[in-house]
């Protein structure tokens, strides 16, 4: 008897990352976003969500991954947060995957630098590796001095 | 915040809403002390507590409570009968559990207050005594001085004409206070508490709802399909009914606010020794929940204003043929989407020459301005900021805030305030306040593509500068861009620079400048483009641009699409675009002050051998290059002629006798400074920079015509005291921002 969890698969700068299902409010074609200067890095801007007023953060600076540059269509996911929904960037968005606590193992050492604290987990799946995201460390970005 | 019980929550909501209750039935029982009805109301509320919270374990507040109790039960029973010192002390029982519900709510527990005196005092009341009626100021207050933000600690020695203070008359049909009492327990059966938070969600989403609407009535009016226009129709009527349903529940009556003033007045009256009668009328009128938070303090203010200020002592009104009891009345009605305050008090008024002497004593006017000035304009002059100063803070009234304050805090949320005062007879205070403050009139701008909203409110004019520079355009001292608007240099923020927006793609410059005004200054603010104006429903920010003081929410435009709403005064704060207030007082100011550390903006010039000195920008007009060929003579003074009349030179490099070390083939470079009113031209050698930095003056030597010195751009650089080295220079010249001789009382 091993813990199962319910993981939303998004795919971000090359990466297969999962995102606890319980912390996901809801998934979004790509967004119209107003660009907010002088904030952090990882604002990229802030949507529309019926009325709400949304941060978006592109979580690439966070994990170390370079602008995106292919220019396709993104999605977002908007992730619950004590103090109100934040979305999140990302390149696309897979299945909802029912992953076996077990199969889980710590990021490899080669995975290095600011990604390695988002990223507590990494799932062996049979075709390839899924990396566990830590939403709530993912949107803690600090505000600007 | 503390993990609460929803038990104590509830405990704490309830027992606030008993005591607001208290305080005016208090206030009422002094005018007839043997309402039995009343007493039983305020024993019932008191019981109520002491019995939750023994209950709840607050052991402090059930001892109080309890006391209160006591004293409370023979009055309500006319075995005893009710004494000003008893009203005194109980009024300090309310104080006391307010304190302590305030630690309750912060920390969880009861906080370090000791009431043990106080509930002493109650006891030995009760038992028929003034027994142990302490000095003045040597009742028990409690530690954490919650009680002395409540208002003023009345000495429990009350002074004797205490049922003539703080009268309250209500003039809506003469209903008493009671009976009020009475219907408001009838009304809770079909009343329900709501958290606030919902209410601005729902509010959120009926703007969202209204957008969705217009869309739909747009698409449906190009179908031309009979039966979707007639349900668009219905959408529309019942939206528009549902917006206006949900913008009135966060409406509340102003009655709310008003509750407190008449204790504030009873307590303040029996403290400076004045007789007031508070008469309200229009306590109905209802405007947003926030706006009444935002307009709590200011009202609070200038009623104490009234009361410490405004009356006159009561033998000097007998003497004036008035009544003795002043008459605050406070009035408040709707007109035209706006609501209508008024505070009208019968006192001496507002002393147009007082004001006059305090405004050149503070130095916020010059001679020449205040001899200018009408009686009315002189009035408005309590509003300018500095004219409350420490001198009057230390008496009651005053907790550092002035007028000043009170004005801009109406201002910030779209109001406006005005005085009208007649000596001898009394002054009128008129505020008008918008009903809702989640929808506020706003200027849309573009930079580089992106929209942003500014606030009517801090908006003055909109200029279009010409394009390329010169002086209808927009030029630069030293890289700082200015702007002149009718003869003033305005300093300017490019917008795009500000938010590192990036260079224009076509390299073409700005030349839409908005006007704007913060603390009292103003600034322009080049924009790429003016669209136009329009209403729009502010949005707070999420916690990750909480940080960033330039934005004060957002909105959502018409299109759907989201716009940043620039907060002025964070912006100003931001291009450090209006340096500090005291820049401008500084040569004035500075002589007493050892050092000071402020940001100044500062123009650096070059004068002969002496090197860098600085001149506060604030002070400086103009800068102009003056033709040597153009300096003519006028007795024996160095003059040119400039804009229509005559400028007096002073050549710097002789006022502090130095030798000059200009370049004769080049013009002359003259600081135009304003001094009073009349220019007066400072001839430099070179003008270096304009430095915008935290000055830490000095004062390593001692020279008249030195304010002292600072480290500017790592070099020691002299601040000159211009204003004295002017005097010096051309002592015919009228005496410019005059510092009379103190002793005002306004």
């Amino acid at each position: 008897m091993s813990a199962r969890r319910q993981l939303c698969t998004v795919r971000l700068g090359g990466l297969d990352l999962g995102v606890d299902v319980t912390g996901v409010q809801e998934v979004l074609r790509e967004q119209r976003v107003t660009r907010v200067p002088l904030a952090d890095a990882a604002v990229h801007g802030l949507i529309n969500l019926r009325g709400q007023i949304v941060t978006a953060l592109d979580l690439r600076p966070r994990l170390g991954l370079p602008p995106r540059t292919d220019g396709g269509p993104g999605m977002t996911i908007v992730l619950r947060h004590d103090d109100g929904p934040v979305a999140v960037l990302v390149d696309e968005i897979g299945d909802v995957l029912e992953v076996d606590a077990d199969a889980c193992e710590p990021p490899p050492e080669t995975l290095q630098g600011p990604a390695r604290e988002l990223l507590p987990g990494a799932y062996k799946l049979p075709d390839r590796l899924l990396l566990l995201l830590d939403t709530a460390r993912a949107i803690a970005v600090g505000t600007p001095a | 915040m503390h993990d609460m019980d929803d038990v104590v929550r509830e405990f704490l909501v309830e027992s606030h809403e008993g005591l607001d209750r208290l305080d005016q039935d208090f206030v009422a029982l002094e005018q007839r002390p043997g309402d039995r009805a009343l007493l039983g109301a305020i024993f019932r509320c008191i019981h109520t507590i002491k019995g939750t919270c023994g209950f709840l374990g607050f052991a402090k507040l059930e001892e109080v409570a309890h006391a209160g109790e006591t004293l409370l039960a023979p009055l309500r029973d006319g075995t005893l009968a009710l004494t000003p010192a008893m009203t005194t002390a109980l009024l300090r029982l309310v104080d006391a559990i307010r304190a302590i519900l305030a630690a309750i709510e912060a920390s969880g527990a009861e906080g370090d207050g000791d009431y043990a005196a106080l509930a002493g005092e109650l006891l030995a009341l009760a038992e028929g005594g003034p027994a142990a009626a302490p000095a003045p100021g040597a009742g028990p207050e409690p530690a954490t001085g919650a009680v002395a933000a409540a208002g003023p600690v009345v000495p429990a020695a009350a002074p004797a004409p205490a049922a003539e203070v703080g009268v309250v008359e209500r003039r809506q049909g003469g209903r008493r206070e009671s009976d009020r009492a009475a219907e408001g327990h009838a009304v809770t059966d079909t009343t329900i508490r709501v958290d606030v938070g919902l209410l601005d969600r729902l509010m959120n989403l009926v703007g969202e709802l209204v957008l969705a609407r217009n869309q739909i009535l747009q698409v449906a009016a190009a179908r031309e399909d009979g039966v979707l226009v007639a349900a668009t129709q219905r959408l529309h009527h019942i939206t528009t009914e549902l917006q206006e349903g949900v913008m009135k529940t966060r409406m509340q009556p102003i009655g709310h606010v008003w509750n407190r003033f008449p204790r504030v007045v009873r307590d303040l009256g029996l403290a400076c020794g004045k007789q007031v009668r508070l008469e309200m009328e229009g306590e109905e009128t209802e405007l947003d929940k926030s706006l009444l938070e935002a307009i709590k303090d200011p009202l609070t203010h200038i009623v104490r204003n009234s009361v410490d200020h405004g009356f006159e002592a009561p033998e000097v009104r007998v003497a004036a043929g008035k009544p003795p009891h002043g008459t605050l009345r406070l009035r408040a009605w709707h007109e035209g989407g706006q609501v209508n305050i008024e505070i009208r008090d019968d006192g001496g008024g507002i002393h147009p020459e007082r004001v006059k002497a305090k405004a050149l004593e503070k130095g916020l006017v010059t001679a020449e301005q205040a001899a200018r000035l009408g009686e009315r304009e002189l009035q408005q002059l309590i509003f300018l900021p500095g004219f409350s100063t420490a001198e009057r803070v230390s008496n009651i009234s005053g907790r550092g805030v002035g007028m000043d304050v009170v004005k801009t805090n109406i201002e910030r949320i779209g109001g406006t305030v005005d005085v009208q005062s007649t000596v001898g007879a009394g002054t009128v205070l008129r505020l008008t306040i918008p009903l809702t403050l989640a929808i506020v009139p706003a200027l849309l701008v573009s930079a580089r593509g992106e929209r942003f909203a500014i606030p009517q409110a801090s908006l003055v004019e909109l200029v279009r500068a010409e394009a390329g520079g010169g002086a209808r355009g927009i030029e630069r001292l030293h890289g700082a861009p200015v702007f002149r608007l009718r003869g003033r240099l305005l300093p300017l923020v490019v917008l795009a620079d500000e938010l590192g927006l990036g260079p224009a793609p076509d390299g073409r410059e700005a030349t839409s400048i908005v006007v704007l005004h913060a603390d009292g200054r103003q600034f322009g603010l080049v924009v790429d483009a003016i669209s136009d104006s329009q209403e729009i429903v502010v949005k707070p920010l999420g916690a990750h641009l909480k940080g960033l003081p330039v934005f004060a929410g957002a909105t959502i435009m018409g299109d759907g699409a989201v716009a940043l709403i620039l907060d002025v005064p964070g912006l100003a704060q931001r291009a450090r675009v209006l340096g500090d207030r005291a820049a401008e007082a500084l040569p004035a100011r500075a002589a007493g002050a050892g050092a000071a550390r402020d940001r100044h903006t500062l123009l650096v010039v070059r004068v002969g051998a002496r090197g860098r000195v600085a001149i506060p920008l604030a002070d400086v007009q103009r800068l102009e290059e003056i033709p040597r060929d153009r300096v003519e003579w006028a007795g024996n003074r160095e003059v040119a002629q400039y804009r229509g009349g005559i400028l007096p030179l002073v050549r710097l490099s002789a006022a502090l006798g130095v030798p000059a070390a200009d370049d004769p083939a080049r013009p002359l470079p003259v600081v135009v400074y304003r001094h009073g009113d009349r220019p007066v031209g400072l001839v430099v050698d070179t003008i270096v920079d304009i430095v915008e930095e935290a000055v830490q003056l000095e004062r390593p030597v001692e020279q008249p015509d030195l304010v002292g010195s600072a480290i500017i751009q790592q070099r020691v650089t002299d601040l000159l005291d211009i204003e004295a080295i002017v005097r010096a220079a051309c002592p015919w010249l009228p005496a410019a921002p005059a510092r009379l001789p103190a002793e005002v009382a306004a």
